[in-house]
């Protein structure tokens, strides 16, 4: 069955180190990382990826007492992907837009928020808020989307832990090839710096990330990494078929050639290398390219001491003989930022198909042997001949796998 | 306590619910929904807050009391000074 090709139109973006894609990507070749220490509730001072874009460019100040912070990601995202994009907005057929947005968790900061506050009336739940049920339904940043823009076509989120931000793109690519919708706004957020359970969970698994200097939390490959930066952030897309992008003259970013998603089935937390290397082989199968056409893998390690390594050992695995294809990590600049981690970094990459640079992974001082690989970007950008294809690896918990394929647009 | 009070109070509740709305104008007879952005959500946020701030309790059968700022000081101040 002859598929439509799906394309990139537009992005938006917010991240710990930059609310807009110029000004990220700067940060990620200037090595500029974008964590400090925040106060967690019960926690103390952690460290932890902060956005400080301004959420009442597309919010009232009421819209945002009643919503979540993650739907204002969402919407700020939204909103700035659509003029990225060059649309004419107001003439679209609403009908015919759907969002699909990619989150880690939804509903841990609002329920905590509301048991605290309860907790200051005897947990009498007559104070518990009436705006508790719409903020914590798992569609709220997207259905906040949909409302504040006026959108009336399909909206929901996509549960896929921290593969959620590829798991957005990937379900805007397939609705679009269906004739479901004729722009997709797709990609992932996370709020989830404003829940301590996330914090103290990983804190009990031994995985939050720490380090006297705060911009060092964060440092996959490392020798003394030892977990987590929990951030927030969002990246959205707009996609279209290929057909409808030319139509109206839009800028192409990147066409989406293939992804895959499966899953380890072996562990709850526990990453399954052999299963990561099977998730890469079907995505390059599905974009009907081989390993070495691909020129920037970007890791999805979140710098545990585990989790790097089999990541590392997949990427052995199936680009072990690719001399031209480069790795590199965006979680050494910004942290973990969950749902929102898949769609930021592609985000943070894609602008190498314009200047041919790899952002590197940045804070490595003493690189773990068993992280090396011989193109692994370390401190500093390399510039290289040619950026034509990114795979960008995502993983979660529960052992969901996602690698998504983007390549240059060329004609 | 009297009714001008309570009507204060009633404003101040409104300009936190509602920042983005002027009350510096509001009439007192007329329904509050005609002259400003309030649903009925914003309504049980005012509940919420008299309950919370000053501990009153506005049963549902009521909530047509709230209707303007003139009945909500016919209704409320009472409550107030039984406390």
């Amino acid at each position: 069955m002859e598929q439509s090709r799906i394309v990139i139109t537009g992005l938006g973006l917010t991240s710990p180190n930059g609310n807009t894609i110029q000004e990220y990507r700067k940060n990620l070749l200037d090595g500029v990382a974008g964590v400090q220490l925040i106060d967690v509730r019960y926690m103390g001072q952690q460290p932890a990826g902060v956005c400080d874009f301004d959420p009442k460019k597309y919010q009232s100040r009421k819209e945002l007492r009643v919503g979540t912070r993650a739907a204002s990601i969402a919407i700020y995202c939204a909103h700035e992907a659509v003029t990225s994009a060059g649309l004419d907005f107001d003439g679209l057929d609403k009908s015919r837009i759907g969002v699909y947005i990619g989150t880690t968790e939804h509903g841990n900061v609002e329920t905590e928020n509301e048991v605290y506050n309860i907790s200051k009336f005897d947990y009498d739940t007559r104070y518990w808020t009436h705006h508790h049920n719409p903020r914590t339904v798992a569609n709220n940043p997207a259905g906040e989307i949909t409302i504040n823009m006026g959108i009336t076509g399909p909206h929901y989120t996509i549960g896929a832990a921290c593969a959620a931000g590829n798991a957005g793109l990937i379900q805007a690519a397939q609705m679009l090839r269906l004739g479901e919708v004729d722009l997709a706004l797709a990609g992932g957020v996370s709020e989830s710096i404003q829940t301590f359970g996330i914090f103290a969970g990983f804190k009990s698994q031994g995985a939050l990330g720490s380090h006297e200097d705060v911009s060092k939390a964060s440092r996959p490959f490392d020798k003394s990494r030892n977990g987590i930066v929990v951030s927030e952030g969002g990246a959205i897309y707009t996609l279209e078929r290929l057909e409808d992008a030319q139509a109206r003259g839009a800028n192409i970013l990147a066409e989406i050639i293939g992804y895959r998603i499966n899953s380890d089935a072996s562990d709850y937390v526990l990453p399954n290398p052999v299963r990561q290397a099977e998730c890469m082989r079907a995505a390059l199968a599905n974009a009907g390219i081989e390993p070495g056409d691909v020129d920037i893998v970007n890791t999805h390690a979140t710098s545990t001491p585990m989790g790097d390594i089999q990541e590392i050992k997949a990427i052995r695995e199936v680009f072990g003989d690719c001399p031209t294809t480069y790795v590199n990590n965006t979680k050494s600049f910004i942290g973990h930022a969950m749902g929102a981690a898949g769609a930021l970094e592609l985000a943070g990459n894609l602008p190498s198909f314009e200047d041919n640079i790899v952002h590197p992974t940045i804070n490595i001082e003493d690189l773990d042997p068993e992280c090396a690989l011989p193109n692994l970007v370390i401190n500093e950008p390399r510039k290289v001949d040619a950026v034509k294809v990114i795979l960008n690896n995502s993983f979660g918990m529960l052992g969901i796998n996602s690698a998504l394929i983007v390549r240059k647009f060329e004609g | 306590m009297t009714e001008d009070q309570v009507k204060q109070i009633v404003i101040d509740i409104i300009n936190e619910i509602a920042p983005d709305e002027d009350t510096s104008g509001i009439k007192g007879d007329i329904a509050l929904r005609e002259q400003m952005d309030l649903d009925s959500m914003d309504f049980l946020d005012i509940v919420m807050e008299l309950r919370k701030q000053h501990g009153i309790e506005v049963p549902e059968a009521e909530y047509p009391q709230l209707a303007s700022l003139d009945s909500c000081a016919t209704y409320l101040t009472p409550k107030f000074n039984e406390k």
